[in-house]
């Protein structure tokens, strides 16, 4: 499978999280994403940077491009050095929120996209990946 | 008053007509005048306008402070012109480019009238520190005006984005647009809920049509707008629900726990009939 980076962009503050959306929206757009996969990627991002910059006290989102054979996917990663997640299996389930949210954003966001990937330890940050492909 | 600055006033007094013209042409030349923008007229003017200002605060003892009271006619001329500028969209060196080219022309003046004395090197020195300041001065009230346009931008997109439209006679309808932040979430809220007393609304209306992507946190501020609402006696109807949106919805697995249409018309149809109205289409005139 062939990696391409197109580019990072820093979560350090709301407006960032508009910014996030607007970049994942023009690279699922250039690469041809069908409208439907396109704010379904767009959405995942959205709950993600979102969690990054108030749980994760900002971070940085990495967006590549994935080539596997014929098919074509978007991968956008989401990294922090917060606090870290202690129960993953809790945190992934609907409607559990610390933060007086929906607590639907994890789990949602796992259904929106076809590959889901969460790494997190306590005092060591999080790094979620997200992989929509075409 | 310093003796260097002495030097540099009478230096302008005595050929003010040339430096001027001088400043102009170093002006033009540097690309710091927009043709069509700035008048030639004008430009002279302002030029004219603040050499004769720069002359008479060192008259009056004016010293590199320029943040004195000595400096003030000179201060209100440079932020005159670079409010002007930032308004007009020049850019920030285009108007620090406005004090700074008076330098070369300055200096050469200044090396003729003083050419063979020991304090030319004191003088130009001093010449160039005071000139540094006023063209840093420029730089930072352009700064300010082009803050102040910002400001005024999101004041303006806050109110625009936000207007509650009296439908029919106890009908309202909310147009959102654009990203749902909270600041903005909250005066959606406050105008909609006013808008219920005023218009003593029954249905209101929400149209998500010009909303990009709705997450979690949009889906949780009209659920609360939508619970406000009904606290006051109106029910609420979201519209403009588009495919994706929909799928992106379930996928969620967002519950928006008020009654939704893909369309406007099909919510203001549905508006009417619970408020016991009816539209008709006039029979054709004979």
């Amino acid at each position: 499978m062939l990696t391409e980076t197109i580019e990072t962009v820093p979560i350090r503050s709301s407006e960032d999280i508009v910014r996030v959306r607007q970049k994942v929206r023009f690279h699922a757009d250039a690469m041809g994403m069908s409208l439907i996969d396109q704010t379904k990627i767009i959405t995942a991002a959205s709950e993600i940077a979102r969690n990054t910059f108030e749980y994760g006290g900002g971070g940085e989102l990495l967006l590549e491009i994935l080539r596997d054979g014929a098919r074509r996917g978007l991968r956008v990663t989401f990294s922090d050095e917060g606090p870290g997640i202690a129960d993953i299996e809790q945190a992934m389930s609907d409607h559990f929120t610390t933060g007086g949210g929906l607590g639907l954003g994890l789990g949602g966001a796992k259904r929106l996209v076809n590959e889901f990937d969460i790494k997190s330890q306590p005092g060591e940050g999080t790094r979620i990946s997200l992989i929509r492909w075409k | 008053m310093p003796a260097n600055f002495d030097a540099l006033a009478s230096a302008i007094e005595q050929s003010e007509k040339d430096l001027l013209r001088r400043w102009i042409a170093a002006l033009t030349a540097a690309g710091a005048t927009r043709s069509g923008q700035t008048s030639d007229k004008d430009l002279k003017d302002a030029c004219g306008r603040f050499l004769n200002e720069l002359r008479n605060a060192i008259k009056n003892g004016a010293g590199e402070d320029i943040s004195s009271e000595q400096w003030q006619n000179a201060r209100e001329v440079l932020e005159e012109i670079s409010t002007a500028r930032a308004l007009r969209g020049y850019s920030p060196v285009e108007t620090a480019l406005f004090v700074f080219s008076l330098k070369e022309p300055l200096f050469d003046l200044l090396r003729q009238t003083l050419a063979r004395e020991e304090r030319l090197a004191d003088v130009l020195v001093a010449s160039g520190g005071l000139l540094d300041r006023l063209g840093l001065f420029t730089t930072e009230v352009y700064q300010k005006s082009r803050e102040e346009v910002i400001k005024r931008q999101q004041d303006e997109l806050l109110e625009l984005s936000t207007p509650v439209i009296q439908l029919w006679d106890k009908i309202l309808a909310l147009p959102l647009i654009g990203t749902l932040d909270s600041a903005r979430t909250q005066t959606v809220m406050e105008n909609l809920l006013q808008m219920i007393v005023d218009a003593e609304a029954e249905i209101a209306i929400i149209d998500i049509t010009g909303v990009p992507a709705v997450d979690t946190l949009v889906a949780q501020h009209l659920i609360k707008t939508v619970a406000a609402a009904r606290l006051m006696g109106a029910d609420c109807i979201i519209s403009g629900i588009r495919p994706q949106i929909a799928q992106t919805i379930v996928h969620l697995g967002l519950d928006l726990q008020v009654v939704s249409k893909a369309t406007m018309a099909d919510a203001l149809s549905l508006a009417l009939k619970k408020t016991g109205q009816k539209v008709e289409r006039i029979a054709a005139r004979g």
